[in-house]
């Protein structure tokens, strides 16, 4: 295969990337495998916003305000926007350790375990670290081959390491984690607001219209609103509760993850070293905080064996261009092949990969999370090594 | 000693990798970027201490800057959601810029200090920001002293 054609189209990298996820749009747009109830939620956004401005805004921007329509126009942008930033986004993916990192791990695990006696099990791969006065545990991801930084949590839906992971979530088709966490909060927040504004005002312009020509008869002009009526209502409970589960979430400084495994749940006099211990403080760094940038170099060009480098395009999501001529990268991929130090936990998750259509996700939305222990509507899904 | 590599070029494609050694991450401030300065046994004979830990130390400072929460980050992120986020688009992020930044002085540091040495620094951007891997090189005039230990896993070439 030495013979490169000149029309042949350069391999990008974001097509050797392992893991389970889709790419469009030639690597910008990342998203997990499983996309049906992604276009649901878009579905349902747009459907109901559209019944909307069909049939409620022409009355109330005559009867009351043009500014109700357009408001709702800003507002049903900058949630789709934040939808579509969510879903499109790399949450914050850790790649896989190339060999030589993960061989140098593996001697360094080695030398730290000394003489294990022959037929005994192997201690756990763990690596304690001190963050504010607290013993951090990181574990070693298997699949990855590298020990997780804090807050990391591999994704067994999308098979990869997420940094600040904070849950997978079926209704945006991705994981959310550092790099979009701020987007889906917003997201939940905007579409919250829209929500309340639609519900408010399809009972607004049903009570004005009734006034006029009776209840029947407006239900029969504008057969939409009931159907709104009846999404928003359900949407309202989950979401709004979904916001406020998260706002508790980011004035606290702990994810999703951490919150349901109780990883600072106090007991133990453990507590959370990422805190400010100031709710202002918490929630500057988590929506104000820097943009992190991917290190997945997606749209970065994978290199023949002896061509010269050859540079990738200036895109918002590969920075990174060197003049180091590009290895390989990831041949290390899943261990297919469970040797003796995989866990049996980590063996049938590659097999499970090809059974998600079947397997409903374990989330159904439970009515109005009110109290901050809820389970949110959303797929932990982790593989505990 | 290594003074034949002074051309980058020539010590990527001449010369024969040796070993690498991985600089891993110091968490004990948190989840902020920042590589352990400990100087790895394997660099004794190729490199001074202090030139390393200068190397790490600078870039360690680079990644605080671009991960500082204050007034700029604020601006940033407050005219950015104003935008939908929709300015991302055609802006490019603070932490880019730092970035840019940090590619550049590596390639300086590499031309300067480690490729004259034999050794070469690879932009932790390229390994997930996890490790600064340093390559190797073996000295073509005298025996290859770097690999002190390191068993034949597959790392040499």
């Amino acid at each position: 295969m030495s013979a490169v054609m000149i029309t042949r189209k350069a391999t990008r990298k974001w097509e050797k990337l392992p893991g389970k996820n889709t790419f469009c749009c030639d690597g910008r747009v990342m998203m997990a495998r499983q996309k049906g109830v992604f276009y649901l939620t878009l579905f349902l956004i747009v459907g109901t916003c559209s019944l909307f401005f069909a049939f409620e805004c022409p009355y109330l921007a005559v009867h009351l305000s043009p500014a109700i329509p357009v408001f709702a126009v800003l507002l049903f942008v900058f949630v789709i926007a934040m939808l579509l930033r969510t879903s499109f986004s790399d949450p914050g993916v850790l790649p896989r350790a190339l060999p030589e990192e993960a061989n140098f791990i593996e001697m360094e695990i080695e030398a730290a375990n000394g003489n294990v006696m022959a037929g005994q099990r192997p201690p756990p791969r763990i690596r304690n670290v001190q963050i504010n006065n607290q013993i951090v545990k990181l574990k070693y991801c298997y699949t990855c081959k590298i020990f997780r930084p804090p807050r990391a949590s591999h994704c067994s839906i999308c098979d990869n390491c997420v940094d600040r992971f904070d849950h997978h979530c079926p209704w945006v088709g991705n994981c959310v984690g550092k790099r979009n966490y701020r987007y889906f909060y917003l997201f939940t927040l905007s579409l919250s607001l829209l929500t309340i504004y639609i519900f408010a005002f399809n009972i607004v312009h049903v009570v004005l219209r009734s006034v006029d020509s009776g209840f029947v008869n407006t239900l029969k002009e504008t057969p939409g609103t009931v159907l709104e009526v009846l999404v928003c209502f359900f949407t309202i409970w989950s979401v709004v509760g979904l916001t406020g589960f998260h706002t508790y979430l980011i004035s606290l400084n702990q994810t999703t993850n951490e919150d349901i495994k109780g990883s600072w749940s106090g007991k133990n006099r453990v507590q959370n070293p990422y805190s400010h211990k100031n709710i202002f403080k918490n929630c500057c760094e988590v929506l104000c905080g820097p943009t992190f940038p991917s290190v997945l170099d997606r749209r970065g060009v994978m290199l023949e064996d002896s061509s010269s480098p050859t540079p990738s395009d200036v895109s918002a999501a590969s920075t990174h261009k060197g003049s180091n001529p590009v290895s390989q990268t990831t041949k290390s991929s899943a261990p297919l092949i469970p040797n003796e130090h995989t866990p049996d936990e980590a063996k049938p998750s590659i097999g499970a990969g090809t059974q998600k259509s079947t397997s409903s996700p374990k989330e159904e939305k439970p009515p109005s999370p009110t109290s901050p222990n809820a389970v949110a509507p959303a797929v932990i899904k982790e593989s505990t090594h | 000693m290594a003074t034949e590599f002074h051309n980058l070029q020539e010590l990527r494609h001449s010369a024969s990798l040796a070993t690498k050694v991985f600089i891993q991450r110091d968490y004990s401030d948190g989840t902020i970027c920042k590589f352990q300065t400990k100087f790895p046994a394997e660099l004794d004979s190729r490199i001074e201490r202090s030139l390393f830990e200068e190397t790490v130390k600078t870039l360690n400072c680079c990644y605080a800057e671009a991960e500082k929460i204050g007034g700029q980050s604020y601006l940033e992120g407050c005219l950015a959601c104003a935008t939908a986020y929709i300015v991302f688009l055609c802006m490019e992020t603070r932490y880019e810029k730092i970035l840019k930044k940090i590619s550049m002085y590596i390639q300086e540091q590499n031309e300067k200090i480690y490729a004259p040495r034999g050794l070469l620094l690879t932009d932790p951007i390229e390994r997930g920001m996890r490790v600064i891997e340093i390559s190797i090189f073996e000295d073509s005039g005298s025996t290859s002293s770097s690999s002190t230990g390191s068993p034949s896993s597959g790392t040499a070439q």
